[in-house]
């Protein structure tokens, strides 16, 4: 299932298609649900792996709406032995409801395929590995771990056929707005550097001091859940648990504590770096370089030696 | 009777640091502290100001699970539900289980809202909520943050990846809580006392006529892989040098 809003489609695509690339020997479909996919079915054609790309083309899908896109995906899923979304807000929200309609089993965050009846994934906030297997469910539906998977390269040039369904589509669910505030900085599930702010930045205004340092680094910025229940940093920057599930390879968590449901989100970080001024918080537990100490004054100091 | 149902889970409480079992057949729960699931309180939560409001006449709490979620269902009570419904089912329950039997429920009690946590805390799914509203053929509104009803329709606000994402759903209608839509009361002692008295109900799966069908085996459970412990430097110099020497700036 691909992700996109219209015009780009996201890298949690690409990312899928890596993840079904494990399936040895597999074909790999991607469907494009979209009121006009006419942009976004060749980015998909393109992605390496892909044998088809298929153009689902209704009004309907000009916002994704999980009731009106799954009923499309159970049309076509008669096929498929595994059908894949990104552990994305849009795939978690799609793919459950997928699996409903199909009566199938889900995997959700797959880490690994080992086999197409035998998944790896995280339980219990990632502090337990899952292997589980499918007892002969015709197919599986799984979303998939997006630190766990490199985006696919590009250079393919799948065909695309478009599709002409005639299902019956909900009119119960309407799409309203989405308001996001717009950022010139790297995406925070793609980008290379993130720097995290915690409670201790003390309000929104403190907050900028990492969107300074960011900027100077080509950086995402991310929060801790207690930074955005606190009001400092808006949920789409939550990093942990509950919020996105990032693997840069730097990331800086400054003036966080390190809660095991915020670790979860940045375990598969390639290099961690902690700042914080209380030496025995949990978060020097995971960091590859630990400094202790003052936020207000070290941050700008970096700043300083890296402009 | 305008009346919501609130799905629940017993879950290790979230501050508890888990332990597998050496012969990686799951987590060890001998012992261990045990609570609703964090989401859920919130769905509850949601669900008792609307009645206080004056948007819902009874709230009914629901679980699926083995003879000792009546602890859970019990705490929900103390919380403020009207009365709690408990199906009992042993061993591995799957998503696709749990939302069979809410449907049964469903098509008892004549909900016109379903509020659900957005995932359960121990496996993490994700799953119940949506897969309720495929099978109920309802509309969905999962990671809400907020929640305005008004008449036969609910305006509820998602928290998404891009950011806040609002949605009008006819009712009724199933929504999965995130972690802003409130922050669940605390229990006094009087309601816990008030709440041995108030209606609980236990069913069975095979009395709803839901099969506990298992489609995944769970092979086994294993420690993540454990991060090496890093270095402490004195100070910024020092670790933006370190940072260059590994092409990290």
């Amino acid at each position: 299932m691909a992700e996109h809003d219209g015009t780009r489609l996201n890298v949690s695509t690409a990312k899928c298609v890596t993840c079904a690339r494990a399936l040895q020997g597999a074909e790999i479909t991607v469907a494009v649900c979209a009121a006009d996919a006419s942009q976004v079915a060749p980015q998909a054609a393109q992605l390496a792996g892909v044998a088809r790309v298929l153009a689902v083309e209704n009004p309907a899908n000009a916002h994704a709406l999980a009731a009106v896109l799954a009923p499309q995906i159970v049309a076509l899923a008669e096929p498929f032995a595994v059908v894949l979304g990104p552990s994305t807000t849009y795939g978690k929200d799609l793919m459950a409801r997928i699996a409903g309609l199909l009566g199938a089993p889900q995997i959700s965050d797959i880490m690994a395929i080992e086999s197409p009846t035998r998944f790896r994934r995280p339980v219990y906030a990632g502090n337990a590995i899952l292997t589980v297997e499918s007892l002969g469910a015709a197919r599986v539906v799984g979303t998939v771990r997006m630190a766990s998977f490199e985006a696919a390269a590009g250079g393919g040039a799948a065909p695309i056929e478009k599709v002409q369904l005639s299902v019956e589509l909900p009119q119960h669910t309407r799409f309203i707005a989405v308001s996001a505030a717009s950022t010139d900085r790297p995406d925070l599930q793609t980008a290379s550097r993130v720097i995290s702010g915690g409670r201790a930045l003390g309000s929104a205004e403190g907050f900028k001091i990492l969107y300074s340092l960011a900027d100077k680094l080509g950086a995402a910025v991310g929060a801790s859940r207690a930074a955005v229940d606190a009001g400092y940093a808006p949920n789409e920057m939550q990093v942990g648990q509950t919020g996105k599930i990032i693997a840069p390879e730097l990331y800086v968590a400054v003036g966080i504590s390190g809660a095991i449901q915020h670790l979860t989100g940045i375990k598969d970080a390639r290099t961690i770096v902690a700042i914080n001024k209380d030496g025995e918080a949990p978060i020097f537990e995971v960091a590859d370089f630990g400094l202790v100490g003052d936020l207000f004054q070290i941050i700008p100091e970096i700043e300083k030696l890296v402009s | 009777m305008k009346r919501i149902l609130v799905g629940i889970k017993r879950v290790v409480d979230f501050n508890v640091r888990i332990r597998i079992k050496p012969d990686g057949s799951g987590v060890v729960t001998d012992g261990v502290k045990m609570s609703v699931n964090p989401f859920d309180e919130i769905a509850l939560e949601e669900a008792l100001r609307i009645k206080e409001r004056g948007g819902a006449d009874e709230v009914i709490v629901a679980t699926v699970g083995p003879a000792d979620c009546q602890q859970q269902l019990r705490s929900a009570l103390a919380m403020g539900a009207d009365r709690a419904l408990h199906v009992q089912a042993e061993g591995v329950i799957e998503p696709l289980v749990v939302a069979r039997a809410l449907l049964k429920l469903i098509e008892r009690e004549q909900p016109f809202l379903v509020i659900l946590g957005k995932q359960a805390i121990d496996d993490d799914n994700g799953q119940t909520g949506q897969v309720l509203a495929a099978l109920w053929n309802r509309p969905q509104a999962t990671y809400a943050s907020k929640v305005e009803l008004t008449g036969a329709k609910a305006r509820v606000t998602r928290e998404v990846d891009a950011g806040l994402e609002t949605l009008e759903v006819d009712l009724p209608a199933v929504l999965t809580t995130d972690l802003r839509l409130n922050e669940p009361r605390y229990v006094k002692l009087p309601d816990i006392m008030k709440a041995k008295k108030k209606p609980l109900d236990t069913l069975t799966l095979a009395a709803l006529g839901v099969e506990p069908r298992q489609q995944l085996k769970l092979v086994r459970f294993e420690p993540p892989p454990q991060r090496q412990k890093g270095v402490r430097v004195k100070d910024a110099a020092e670790l933006v040098e370190q940072l260059k020497k590994k092409g990290l700036l």
